[in-house]
C-alpha cells in the first residue's frame, strides 16, 4: 500500500509541477505568438480538431505527417511560405497537378493518397490552426481538474484504509492496556495478600457440559451434517461452471470502453452473430477500421487506466499494431503478422448446439440478456452459467418474438389456439426438444 | 423326484480310499499359492522402500489429486484470422461449383465448405451432365485430406524445390530436344481444351513428343467403332430417359459403363406413370447393379453375349448370321428382338462388349432404330484412352526409343497387364517423371515425382460430352508445395500465365462465345449451343439426308461378331465395382467399408463364382459362429499369369462358366496397411480384354470376408419389400398388391393402422413440420451415393474390417439386398402361400433360404424409420432418445449410457453402437486420427465417443438450418428446401424429403400414393420413412 501512495503522491507534484510551468511559458509563448502572426491557437485547435484530426497528429504520422510546428519547418527545410500552405490546404490535388516539386515529393511518400481539398478555410482559419500546430494552448482546466479530483479520490479511498488502520492500532493499544492494566491489578492483589477468586474451576467446562447433553449434540451433528452436505453438493454442482471466468487476456481489451463509453453496437464487431451460429470473434482488421486513426487514448483514459485498472491502454494498442504487422511510423502494414489468441472464455461442450443468429437476428434477444453487463466489464467475464438447467429456464419464461415473421404466422396461429394463449414460449414451441440442440 | 444318482466327474472319484480326492475337496487351489513367499518376509517388506502404508498413501494422494485435477476446466484458446475474408463468415458454409475429372470419374459437383475447408461433395443440380456424383465422388473428398499424399515434388525419393525441379527438368528436356529425341507424355483422359491446347505448346516447343492417352480400363474399342463409323474418337451418347425399352448386353450403365452417368436419366423411365414405365432387358455374366435393376436378366458367358448380340441384330434387322446359341438362350434372345421391333424408337441396345465388331453392330442397329435415347452427335469424352497406342508406346520404351516419359494421373506400372515390360522400359528412359498425389507403384519407379494437388486445389476445364463444359475451381488453398501438371506444362512452354488466365484465355477464344467466364465459374458448367459448332453441321447433314431411308446395314460387324465368339472353357469377366472403380481411390476409408452393392462385403475384391461351378470346382461359402462369412480360396491363371489367392464367394446369377473379380485392389504403395486389401486383377486384364479365358484351382485355406449382409432371400416376406408386377398395378386395385397388414381385435380383422388396435396415444403432429422421407424403391438403383452422402454429413466412423466382420458396422444408412428364392420374389410368395403341414414347412422353408440361380434382386435403402410409435424410445432408462413433433426421433448422445437396450428392441436394426473410441484413436487408423483427416469433419454435428448409441437423425442439423434460414428471412419454408443428405445425393429422384404438414409439398403427396407402404407395418410402429412399392414390368415377358 505505502508504494502506491508513494507513487501517486510523486505524480500528483509532479503534474501540478508541470502544469504551473505550462501555464508560464505558454502564456509567455502565446504572448510571442500573438505578435507575430496574430493567430489564435485556442480557435485553432477547435478548427485542427474539426478538420485536420482524422488524419493528422502533433508529433506523429498518422494518415499524413505529423504537423507539429509545420510551418515554421517548411520555411526553414524547403524555404515554403504561407502561400504555398494555402494552396496545398485549399486544394492539395491541383497543386500536385501543377507540378509542384515538393507538392508531389509528399504525395508520393504518403502512399498517394491525396488531402482532402479545404477551399472553405479563410485565411484567419488557416493562420489559427498553423499557430495551434506552432504552439497548442494548455489542455483545458476541466480535464486538470478532472485528474486532480479523481486522484483526490484515490487519496480518499487510502485515507479510509488509513483511518482503518489506525482504528486497529487504537484497539489493539487498547486490548494491550486493559490486559496491562489487569496484570498490574493483580500483581497489587498478590502483593497485598488479597486472593484473587478464581470462579471457572468450579463450574463445569462449557464444553463438557455441551458433550454430557446428548440432545444438544444430537442437533449440531445433524446440523454440521446438513450444512456441510449443502456445501459438498454446492461445490460439486460447480464443477465445470465457470461462471464468473474471467482469464488474462494476451492484450487487456476493455469492453466497458468500446460498448460503454463509446457505445460501439455489439454487432459492429461481432457481426457474424447475426448471421451465423458463431457470434465470432472479431478478425483483427476490424479493430483497425478505427485504430488506424486511433493510436493512443485520451490522456483521461490513460490515466484512469493506470490508476483503476492498472493498466496502460496505449501499450495494449501497441500490441495490437504488432499483431496486425502496422508500422505507426509509416503508416502501413508491414505484413508480419501474430495472431492474438485470446482465451476463450463462453465454451459449450461439443454435445450442445448454440445458435447466434437464432437467438440475436431472429428472437431479438439482447447480448446482455446472456453475456450481462459487458459495456461495464473492464475484463470480459463470463456472466451466466451457461448450464442446462440455464437455457430451458430462458426458453420457458420468454416469448417467442412472432412479430413481421412470416415463418411464424401459420404456426403461431395454430399452435396459440392449441395452448389457448396469446403469447407462445420457446418451450411451446418446442423448444425444450433434445434434438434441437444435441445432435 | 428325487435320485439316488450319483454324479462322477472322474474315475478317482469311484475309489473311496483315494488320499487325491479328500485333499482335492479341502483345498480350493489345487497347488499352494505361495502367500509366504512375498508377504512373510518380515525383512524385506520392512526394508522396502515403499511400505503398504505408503502404497496406500501414494493411491490415496493420486485419486484425490486426479479428481481435484478434474475440476479444472482447460484453457481453449480461440485465434482470429488478422484479415478475415470477405466471403468467410465462421460458421456459415459456402458452396463452390466445380468439377472432378480423375480420369475415371467425371462430374461436376457442388463443394460445400467450411471456415475455408471443403467438407463434403453434393449435387451440381445445374449441372445438364453428369451432375450427379456417385459413391466414389462423394468419398473424394477424403482424398483432399489424405496424410499420404506428396507433399512436395521429390527427386530420388527425397524433398526438392520447384525451382530445383523445373531448373533441372527444363535443362533435360532441351538437352533432348537438341539431341532430337523422342518425349513421351502418358495421361490420363483430360478431355480438356485448355490441356489439349498446352499439349500442343509442349509438342511444338519439344518437337519430337509422342502424347498416348490411357483408361486403366479401357474403352478404346468403343472408340474405335465409333471413329469407324462417325469418324471422330469418342463415344456415343445415350439418354436412357428417352426409352422404354433398354437392352443391354454386358453393359453396365447404372455403373462405370463408358465413363458413366446414366443412372439419372434411367431412373426417369422407371417409375410408373400414367400405367407405363420402361423395360429392362440385361443379358450378362457377373451380376452387375444393372443387371439387378433389371426387369428380365439372362445370364450367360461372355463369347456367348457376342452371339446373342449378332443374333439380336439379325432377328431385327432381317440379316442372317451364323453360329448357333442354346435353345433357351435363342428363345430369349428372340423374345427380346420382338420387343425391340415393336417399340422401334423407343428402344435402345448398348453393350460394354470390348470388340470393334459387336460395338459397330450396337451403333448400326440402334440407327436403324432410329433409336430416340441414341445420340451419335453429342459425343462423349470422358473416355479417350487408345489400347494400341499404349501398347505401342511400351514396346518403343522397351526398344529404347524413348527417352523422356512424363506421366500424369495415371498408374501403369499397378493398372497395365504387363507392368514389368513397362517397369523394363522405364529403366531406360534419360528422364522419368511421375505428376502423382502419392508414392504409388508408378511414381516410385521414376526419377521425378511431381506433387500433383488434389482437384478441389485446382484449376481445370473439361469437356464432358460435345459442347458440354465444365469448370474446375481450387475450393482451398493447396495444403502441400504441390503444382499441377498444367501449370509445368506451362512452365517448360514459358508461358508466363497463371493457369486460371491461360483457362479464361481459351474459354472466352473458344468457348464462350460472349457469356460471362465469372458466371461459367459460379455455375461450374457451361453448355454451347450446337449451331455454332462447325463440325456438327456436317454430321447433321449426313444423317438428316439419310433420314428417311435408313440404309440397311450390311451385316458384316454382327456376322463377323458371331464368328469369333468362341468359347474355350471357364471364362473370367473383369469388372470394376461400384466402390472402388479403377483403383484410384483404394486409400479411401470410406470406399473401402463402403459394402458392394450385390454382395454386401466390404474391404475385399473376390471371385464370383456360381452356385454350380463352386460345386464342381469345390469352392465353399460358410458362416462362422460371429455371423462372418468365410469361403475358399481360388488360384486363377491366364495364358500363364497367375494370380493366387483370391477369395471365391458364391454369387447368386453368375453366369455358369464364367467367374467375375473386380478392379481396383491388391495395391501395395501409397496406401496404409489397413488399406491394402484384396487383391490386383491388372495382370489378368490381357490385351485389355475384360473376357479371359482362365484355368482356376482351389487353394488352401479360407478367407475372412467382412460381409454386412448374407445371400440369403427374402423368404416371401412381403411386408419388407412389396413387389409387384406393371400389369398387375395397371389393373388390380391397390388393397391387392399393397394390402395394410391386419390385426385382430376382438377377434375383428383390423388394419394395423387404425388408431383402435395402438397401444399409443398419437402426439398430434398436425402444427409446425412434420418430416417424412420416401423412397422409391422403382428408382432405386443401389448405387450407394447416399452412404458416402450420409458418412460425409454425419461424422460417420470408420471401424475396419474386423469390425465389420463382426457386424459392428456403423452406416446410419444402409442399403439391403435381398435375393429371390424362385425366379421371381413372386414365384417366392407363391411357394410360401403353399406350404402347408410340418413336412412340407420344414423342407421347402429350408429349400427357399438359398437363393435361386438366376434370382430377381431388389435394393432397399434403411435407415433409421423415425417411428411415431418408437420401440427405442419406450426402452431407453435414460430416456436418451426421444421424440419430437417434428416427427424425428432424437438421440442425446451425451445422456445415452449404452445399455443398448433400444438397439435390440428395434425392428429394423438401425441403431449402431459406438463399440470404441473411433476418433483420435490409432487403433483405428483411417482418418479420424490425425490432424489432417479430421478436417473433413462436419463441425455441425457431434462426433460420438465410446459406449453411445447413434443412428439416423433425418439430418437434423439440415431441417434446423433450414428452418433458420427461413426464420432469419422472415418467411415460410417451400418445398424442397427440406433436404437431408441421402436425399440430396439421390440423383435418380429416390428419395424424397419434406415436410408432410405442407399439403401441397410432393411428400405429403408421395405419402398418400397407392404405392406407398410402411416397413414391417404390421408392427405398428407407423414410421416416417415410406417406400414406395416395387413395380417389375415382367408383363411381357
Amino acid at each position: 500500500m505505502k508504494h502506491v501512495i508513494y507513487r501517486n503522491l510523486t505524480s500528483k507534484i509532479l503534474s501540478f509541477g508541470f502544469i504551473f510551468f505550462l501555464t508560464f511559458s505558454i502564456s509567455l509563448n502565446a504572448q510571442d505568438e500573438t505578435a507575430a502572426t496574430a493567430g489564435d491557437p485556442v480557435n485553432g485547435k477547435s478548427l485542427f480538431n474539426a478538420n485536420c484530426a482524422a488524419c493528422h497528429k502533433l508529433n506523429k504520422p498518422m494518415t499524413g505527417p505529423a504537423l507539429a510546428n509545420v510551418e515554421q519547418r517548411l520555411y526553414d527545410e524547403e524555404g515554403l511560405d504561407r502561400e504555398w500552405l494555402n494552396k496545398w490546404i485549399r486544394n492539395s490535388s491541383a497543386l500536385i497537378k501543377s507540378g509542384d516539386a515538393y507538392a508531389n515529393k509528399v504525395y508520393n511518400e504518403w502512399n498517394q493518397v491525396a488531402m482532402n481539398a479545404f477551399p472553405q478555410l479563410t485565411d484567419q482559419q488557416i493562420t489559427d490552426i498553423l499557430a495551434y500546430t506552432a504552439a497548442p494552448p494548455p489542455a483545458p482546466v476541466v480535464a486538470d481538474t478532472a485528474v486532480a479530483q479523481e486522484g483526490g479520490g484515490a487519496q480518499g479511498g487510502i485515507s479510509n484504509e488509513i483511518i482503518l488502520g489506525a482504528l486497529a492500532v487504537l484497539f489493539g493499544l487498547l486490548a494491550m492496556a486493559l490486559i496491562v492494566v489487569k496484570r498490574t491489578l493483580n500483581r497489587f492483589a498478590d502483593a497485598k495478600g488479597i486472593p484473587v477468586v478464581e470462579e471457572g474451576e468450579k463450574r463445569l467446562p462449557l464444553w463438557k457440559a455441551f458433550a454430557q447433553n446428548q440432545f444438544l449434540v444430537l442437533v449440531t451433528s445433524i446440523f454440521f451434517l446438513l450444512s456441510s452436505g449443502y456445501f459438498v453438493y454446492g461445490y460439486l454442482m460447480q464443477v465445470g461452471i465457470d461462471q464468473g471466468y474471467e482469464p488474462v487476456q494476451p492484450i487487456h481489451y476493455s469492453h466497458r470502453i468500446h460498448a460503454g463509453d463509446n457505445g460501439i453496437d455489439c454487432k459492429y464487431c461481432h457481426s457474424s452473430a447475426r448471421v451465423s451460429k458463431h457470434s465470432g470473434i472479431p478478425s483483427l482488421n476490424i479493430c483497425m477500421n478505427c485504430h488506424k486513426a486511433i493510436g493512443e487514448v485520451a490522456e483521461v483514459t490513460q490515466q484512469e487506466g493506470i490508476n483503476e485498472y492498472g493498466v496502460d491502454y496505449n501499450a495494449e494498442i501497441q500490441k495490437l499494431y504488432k499483431a496486425v504487422g502496422w508500422d505507426e511510423s509509416t503508416q502501413s502494414y508491414t505484413g508480419e503478422t501474430a495472431p492474438v489468441e485470446w482465451i476463450r472464455i463462453h465454451n459449450l461442450p461439443d454435445l450442445a448446439y448454440f445458435n447466434h443468429a437464432q437467438h440475436v437476428s431472429v428472437a431479438g434477444v439482447e447480448c446482455q440478456t446472456c453475456h450481462g453487463p459487458v459495456e461495464e466489464m473492464e475484463i470480459m467475464y463470463q456472466h451466466a452459467p451457461l448450464t442446462m438447467g440455464w437455457c430451458i429456464n430462458c426458453h420457458r419464461e420468454t416469448n417467442v418474438n412472432v412479430k413481421d415473421n412470416g415463418y411464424y404466422t401459420k404456426i403461431h396461429e395454430e399452435l396459440s389456439k392449441k395452448y389457448g394463449v396469446d403469447q407462445l414460449t420457446a418451450a411451446q414451441m418446442g423448444g425444450l426438444e433434445c434434438g434441437k440442440c444435441h445432435y | 423326484m428325487s435320485s439316488n444318482k450319483k454324479y462322477w466327474k472322474s474315475v478317482e472319484e469311484l475309489n473311496e480310499n483315494s488320499s487325491l480326492i479328500e485333499t482335492l475337496q479341502q483345498n480350493e487351489f489345487v497347488e499352494e499359492i505361495p502367500t509366504d513367499e512375498f508377504l512373510g518376509d518380515k525383512d524385506s517388506l520392512e526394508s522396502s522402500s515403499t511400505s503398504r502404508r505408503d502404497f496406500l498413501k501414494y493411491v490415496g494422494f493420486s485419486t484425490a489429486a486426479a479428481s481435484l485435477a478434474a475440476c479444472e476446466g482447460p484453457v481453449i484458446k480461440s485465434i482470429p484470422y488478422v484479415v478475415q475474408p470477405k466471403e468467410i463468415i465462421p460458421g456459415v458454409a459456402n458452396y463452390y461449383a466445380t468439377t472432378i475429372a480423375d480420369g475415371y470419374d467425371f462430374a461436376s459437383v457442388l463443394v460445400k465448405t467450411r471456415e475455408g475447408r471443403p467438407i463434403k461433395i453434393e449435387n451440381n443440380t445445374d449441372a445438364a451432365t453428369n451432375g450427379m456424383a456417385n459413391a466414389r465422388v462423394h468419398a473424394s473428398i477424403l482424398g483432399l485430406y489424405d496424410n499420404l499424399r506428396v507433399k512436395a515434388p521429390t527427386k530420388g525419393g527425397s524433398a526438392i524445390s520447384w525451382d530445383t525441379f523445373m531448373a533441372e527438368t527444363t535443362s533435360k528436356l532441351d538437352v533432348l530436344k537438341a539431341e532430337g529425341k523422342e518425349i513421351a507424355i502418358l495421361t490420363q483422359t483430360f478431355s480438356s481444351p485448355s490441356t489439349r491446347n498446352l499439349i500442343a505448346d509442349f509438342k511444338e516447343e519439344y518437337t519430337n513428343v509422342r502424347h498416348v492417352e490411357y483408361d486403366a480400363i479401357s474403352e478404346s474399342k468403343t472408340l474405335e467403332a465409333f471413329q469407324a463409323k462417325y469418324g471422330e474418337y469418342a463415344m456415343a451418347n445415350y439418354d436412357f430417359s428417352k426409352a422404354m425399352t433398354i437392352v443391354s448386353v454386358g453393359a453396365d450403365f447404372l455403373g462405370d459403363w463408358q465413363g458413366g452417368g446414366y443412372e439419372s436419366g434411367y431412373a426417369k423411365n422407371r417409375i410408373p406413370q400414367n400405367g407405363k414405365m420402361s423395360r429392362h432387358i440385361q443379358f450378362e455374366s457377373n451380376m452387375s447393379l444393372t443387371g439387378a435393376n433389371a426387369d428380365k436378366r439372362v445370364p450367360m458367358t461372355g463369347s456367348e453375349q457376342k452371339l446373342a448380340l449378332a443374333k439380336l441384330y439379325s432377328y431385327v434387322t432381317g440379316n442372317s448370321v451364323g453360329g448357333s446359341l442354346p435353345e433357351g438362350l435363342d428363345k430369349a434372345v428372340r423374345s427380346v428382338a420382338s420387343e425391340i421391333s415393336k417399340a422401334g424408337s423407343n428402344a435402345v441396345v448398348v453393350t460394354s462388349i470390348q470388340d470393334i465388331n459387336a460395338q459397330t453392330v450396337v451403333l448400326e442397329l440402334n440407327e436403324y432404330l432410329k433409336s430416340k435415347a441414341f445420340d451419335p452427335k453429342t459425343t462423349v469424352k470422358t473416355r479417350r484412352g487408345n489400347d494400341n497406342a499404349v501398347k505401342s508406346l511400351v514396346n518403343d520404351m522397351k526398344a529404347g526409343k524413348i527417352s523422356a516419359i512424363i506421366m500424369a494421373g495415371v498408374n501403369p506400372v499397378y493398372t497395365l497387364p504387363n507392368s514389368s515390360d513397362f517397369i523394363e522400359g522405364l529403366k531406360k528412359t534419360e528422364l522419368s517423371i511421375s505428376f502423382s498425389m502419392k508414392e504409388d507403384e508408378t511414381s516410385s519407379e521414376c526419377q521425378y515425382i511431381a506433387a500433383l494437388p488434389h482437384y478441389l486445389e485446382s484449376w481445370g476445364d473439361y469437356e464432358f460430352k460435345k459442347g458440354h463444359y465444365s469448370l474446375m475451381q481450387p475450393t482451398i488453398r493447396p495444403l502441400f508445395d504441390t503444382k499441377q501438371f498444367q501449370e509445368v506444362l506451362m512452365g517448360w512452354t514459358a508461358n508466363q500465365q497463371s493457369y486460371r488466365d491461360y483457362i479464361k484465355l481459351i474459354w472466352s477464344e473458344d468457348i464462350l462465345n460472349g457469356a460471362s467466364f465469372n458466371k461459367a465459374v459460379q455455375d461450374g458448367v457451361f453448355v454451347s449451343s450446337y449451331d455454332e459448332m462447325g463440325d456438327y453441321d456436317k454430321l447433321e447433314e449426313n444423317n438428316s439426308g439419310n433420314e428417311d431411308d435408313i440404309e440397311m446395314p450390311s451385316g458384316n460387324a454382327a456376322r463377323a461378331l458371331a464368328s469369333s465368339a468362341k468359347s474355350k472353357g471357364m471364362e473370367l469377366i473383369l469388372y470394376p465395382k461400384v466402390g472402388m472403380g479403377d483403383g484410384q481411390q483404394a486409400n479411401n476409408p470410406w470406399l473401402q467399408e463402403f459394402p458392394d452393392p450385390i454382395t454386401r462385403t466390404s474391404w475385399d475384391n473376390y471371385l464370383a463364382v456360381s452356385k454350380a461351378d463352386a460345386d464342381t470346382m469345390g469352392f465353399v461359402n460358410e458362416n462362422v459362429a460371429n455371423g462372418g462369412l468365410n469361403g475358399s480360396y481360388a488360384n486363377v491363371t491366364v495364358n500363364g499369369v497367375t494370380v493366387s489367392n483370391i477369395p471365391v464367394i458364391i454369387q447368386p446369377g453368375q453366369a455358369k462358366g464364367t467367374v467375375g473379380l473386380a478392379f481396383g485392389y491388391g495395391k501395395t504403395k501409397g496406401l496404409k496397411q489397413e488399406m491394402q486389401t484384396g487383391v490386383n486383377a491388372y495382370p489378368l486384364y490381357q490385351n485389355f480384354s475384360s473376357v479371359q479365358n482362365v484355368t482356376i484351382e482351389k487353394a488352401s485355406g479360407m478367407h475372412e470376408f467382412a460381409c454386412v449382409q448374407l445371400h440369403n432371400t427374402l423368404m416371401g416376406r412381403g411386408d419388407i419389400i412389396k413387389e409387384t408386377t406393371l400389369e398387375i398395378f395397371n389393373t388390380k386395385d391397390k388393397n391387392y398388391w399393397n394390402a395394410i397388414p391386419k390385426v385382430s381385435k376382438d377377434h375383428i380383422e383390423t388394419p394395423v393402422t387404425s388408431p383402435d388396435v395402438d397401444l399409443w396415444d398419437s402426439f398430434d403432429r398436425s402444427i409446425g413440420h412434420h418430416f417424412n422421407l420416401s423412397i422409391d424403391l422403382n428408382a432405386c438403383t443401389g448405387c450407394g451415393a447416399c452412404v458416402i452422402a450420409c458418412h460425409a454429413e454425419n461424422n460417420v466412423p470408420v471401424v475396419g474390417k474386423s469390425e465389420m466382420r463382426r457386424s459392428r458396422d456403423m452406416h446410419w444408412l444402409r442399403i439391403d439386398r435381398y435375393y429371390s428364392s424362385q425366379d421371381s420374389f413372386e414365384g417366392d410368395n407363391e411357394k410360401k402361400d403353399n406350404i402347408s403341414g410340418l413336412s412340407s414347412s420344414l423342407s421347402e422353408f429350408g429349400e427357399m433360404e438359398s437363393p435361386a440361380d438366376n434370382p430377381q434382386v431388389a435394393f432397399q435403402p434403411v435407415m433409421c424409420q423415425h417411428c411415431n410409435h418408437a420401440p427405442c424410445e419406450t426402452v431407453c432408462p435414460v430416456a436418451a432418445t426421444v421424440h419430437s413433433r417434428q416427427g424425428q426421433n432424437h438421440m442425446a448422445y451425451n445422456r445415452c449410457v449404452g445399455t443398448r437396450y433400444c438397439a435390440n428392441n428395434c425392428p429394423y436394426k438401425v441403431r449402431r453402437f459406438n463399440w470404441f473410441l473411433y476418433n483420435k484413436n490409432d487403433e483405428f487408423d483411417y482418418y479420424m486420427n490425425d490432424d489432417l483427416g479430421r478436417m473433413v469433419l462436419n463441425p455441425d454435428v457431434t462426433v460420438r465417443s465410446r459406449g453411445v448409441m447413434e443412428k439416423c437423425s433425418f439430418c437434423i442439423q439440415k431441417t434446423q438450418k433450414t428452418i433458420l434460414d427461413a426464420k432469419r428471412a422472415g418467411r415460410p419454408v417451400e418445398d424442397g428446401e427440406f433436404q437431408t443428405a441421402c436425399s440430396a445425393a439421390c440423383g435418380n429422384g429416390a428419395m424424397v424429403f419434406g415436410d408432410i404438414n405442407d399439403e401441397s409439398s410432393k411428400i405429403a403427396e408421395l405419402k398418400e400414393d397407392d404405392r406407398a407402404y410402411h416397413l414391417l407395418e404390421s408392427v405398428g410402429t407407423k414410421p416416417n420413412v415410406v417406400y414406395q412399392a416395387k413395380v417389375r414390368n415382367t408383363a411381357k415377358a
